[in-house]
């Protein structure tokens, strides 16, 4: 598929692909620590992992602004870390440390940096985009041109938040970049089964949003069509784009996904956005030891990131009274 | 002071903090035309579409994006019309609002107002009639608000305006007419602060709200037989001024308490627990609460007036109190 379709070797940009390739393996490898630190009980709560998915993140969040807000999901690790999250902090957050993005009171599910800009995952699916279209409203109220993009999945089309959204953003011309992040299943169940009509982008298109389809396991051109996206949204109007991607692992990280034919998921590992990456760099001339040696420290790294988040410091108990409210705080009462 | 009502009161407060900050906006359905009941009337000739926000029936979107907006450093003032439809969006509240600023670790605050008018009124039946109070009560990281006269729905709805977390404020609809006095300069007051509405030796009622006023037709009733009842409007219930409440108690050593809500796990019972824990030896009655059966709201008024607590109850109750 995609790979037929990108320019020939000679004309690619070798840097930027390769920045890509990076990025790609930054990713997977965070979640393959992220997974073996719940296999080996550092990681409490469920971890959602994005594995195949990791063009998406790269291509939406490579191509905004550091000042741009992210809203993301429950599987939101990669927009994270591209966004500019610091893994550390991420790994933290996810073993429960006081170094975590969130000091420990989220976990996987709730990792936020508002330093980038990172407005938060959400554990209740389709929650953020109502939240997105606020955030776009404050940012047209104070005449910035700073845009908000939304990534959710699949299964949040079904949801009437969804609907209120786009609907929203259209009537108030806000600056919403809509990613829909088709991975096909919603949670264990294929989302086509539970989805009447032509799916996502037949609806943004009834709600007046311009909408945008694009292979998401090809990085390049996915990265070329966030680009025109992010350009048209930043011009003061909501746009959808929908990505079509695929989970090669379970819904979580105990989920064997049993439940998926064996033939679709050999056809989706054919399609692995890393192969395909690779593949086309090779062509552009990269050598085998540079794709070996990149992938492999992107594992160090990430290896690294673990192993420090594992010996750092616990947050005091005392923590879990803070950040409840002001007045009526059970900080200052135990009531 | 000029008397004005509670909804007028509540009307002006909203203008002058509007005019005092711009951060501040209203959003809800017809704002736009002064919202259901007039609570906004002439608002967008003065501030605009951008700060009185008409929003299509949404109100997902409508508390939602007010999560959103709020992030960034606006302060919504977020009209759910009627708190039974405000159940459309307890995601957007409970899950969101109240939750983003701790779990994402104190990065955060989530200022907005979300006004949810409560009670019964005009025989609205059971989807236009509730008071949902404890529900709220129950989460935490929410303030609730519940203001029972003009002055305090002026005073209370500033400071809820001000409050750097999230705070449902339920006004009561039977109240929107109800004429009083309201000071030229509206300060706000201190959330957590209840108001002595009545002095009085022999019983204390605690209470909140439209039931304010039906605890001092039947503390007058009471007078004419010698029982003098203090009369507690809470004004807040989360959180709630438990000092006062004990100082009182502790003085008179009866207490009733009297709520519109549905009785059964409704927010007296938490006063009345609290209480038994804390001062059981030092009353001289039974704690006793009034509310609600457990029933939905009917139409028909003879049948609404099964679940209405009349001040004759009232009256009633406390006197059973002053035999016990």
């Amino acid at each position: 598929m995609g790979g037929a379709a990108a320019p020939p070797g000679a004309n690619l940009d070798r840097d930027r692909l390769c920045a890509f390739y990076q990025q790609m393996w930054r990713i997977r490898a965070f979640e393959e620590w992220a997974i073996r630190g719940a296999e080996e009980g550092e990681v409490f709560g469920t971890v959602h992992p994005s594995i195949g998915q990791e063009a998406v993140a790269v291509a939406i969040c490579g191509n905004l602004r550091g000042e741009d807000v992210l809203l993301s999901t429950h599987r939101g690790h990669g927009h994270t870390l591209i966004k500019g999250a610091d893994p550390y902090a991420m790994m933290c957050e996810l073993l429960g440390r006081a170094d975590g993005t969130c000091g420990g009171k989220g976990g996987s599910m709730h990792i936020a940096d508002f330093g980038i800009a990172m407005l938060g995952a959400n554990g209740v699916v389709g929650a953020n985009t109502v939240i997105a279209v606020g955030a776009a409203q404050r940012l047209k109220y104070l005449r910035s041109d700073r845009i908000v993009a939304c990534i959710f999945g699949d299964g949040a089309v079904n949801r009437g938040t969804f609907l209120e959204a786009l609907n929203w953003a259209s009537i108030h011309g806000l600056p919403v970049l809509f990613v829909c992040e088709d991975n096909r299943y919603s949670a264990s169940t294929r989302t086509a089964d539970l989805t009447a009509g032509e799916g996502a982008a037949a609806r943004g298109a009834a709600l007046g949003v311009e909408t945008m389809e694009a292979d998401g396991n090809d990085v390049l051109a996915l990265d070329a069509t966030a680009r025109e996206a992010v350009g048209r949204v930043r011009g003061g109007r909501p746009l959808l784009l929908v990505a079509r991607t695929y989970r090669l692992v379970g819904h979580t990280s105990r989920d064997p996904a049993a439940y998926r034919p064996e033939e679709e998921v050999a056809a989706a590992r054919e399609r692995d956005p890393i192969a395909r990456c690779a593949a086309l760099l090779r062509l552009a001339g990269i050598a085998e030891s540079w794709l070996t040696e990149t992938r492999d420290a992107a594992r160090a790294e990430m290896e690294a990131v673990y192993l420090r988040a594992r010996n750092a410091a616990w947050p005091p108990p005392d923590r879990a009274a803070a950040d409840v409210q002001d007045v009526g705080s059970p900080a200052e009462r135990p009531f | 002071m000029p008397a004005v009502t509670y909804l007028e009161a509540a009307r002006r407060a909203l203008a002058e903090e509007m005019r005092r900050d711009p951060d501040i906006w209203a959003v809800g359905e017809d704002l736009g035309r002064g919202g259901v009941f007039g609570q906004y009337r002439g608002l967008i000739e003065e501030f605009g579409p951008e700060r009185i926000i008409d929003a299509p029936i949404s109100e997902n979107c409508i508390l939602g994006s007010s999560v959103g907006a709020a992030m960034l450093g606006a302060r919504p003032v977020v009209e759910m019309r009627f708190a039974d439809f405000a159940l459309c969006a307890i995601d957007e509240l409970v899950n969101q609002a109240a939750k983003a600023r701790y779990m994402f670790g104190g990065q955060t605050r989530v200022p907005l107002v979300v006004r949810e008018p409560v009670g019964l009124w005009k025989s609205a039946a059971a989807q236009h009639s509730q008071s949902l109070e404890a529900w709220y009560v129950h989460i935490p990281g929410l303030v609730v608000v519940m203001p029972a006269t003009p002055a305090d729905n002026a005073g209370l709805l500033k400071a809820a305006i001000r409050c750097d977390d999230p705070v449902v404020y339920m006004e009561h609809k039977d109240l929107w007419g109800l004429e009083g006095e309201v000071p030229e300069e509206i300060a706000p007051i201190p959330l957590g602060t209840a108001r002595l509405a009545r002095a009085g030796r022999d019983l204390t009622i605690v209470t909140w709200s439209a039931m304010v006023h039906g605890a001092m037709e039947a503390a007058e009733t009471l007078a004419g037989d010698g029982i003098e009842a203090e009369i507690l409007d809470l004004r807040t219930l989360w959180p709630w001024d438990r000092e006062t409440v004990f100082e009182s108690v502790r003085r008179t050593r009866r207490v009733l308490i009297v709520q519109e809500a549905v009785r059964v796990g409704g927010f007296g019972a938490e006063i009345a627990a609290s209480l038994a824990e804390e001062l059981h030896g030092e009353l001289v009655a039974p704690i006793r609460r009034l509310g609600a059966p457990r029933i939905p709201v009917p139409y028909s008024p003879p049948l609404e007036k099964q679940v209405r607590v009349s001040a004759g109850r009232i009256a009633e109750t406390a006197r059973s109190l002053l035999r016990a």
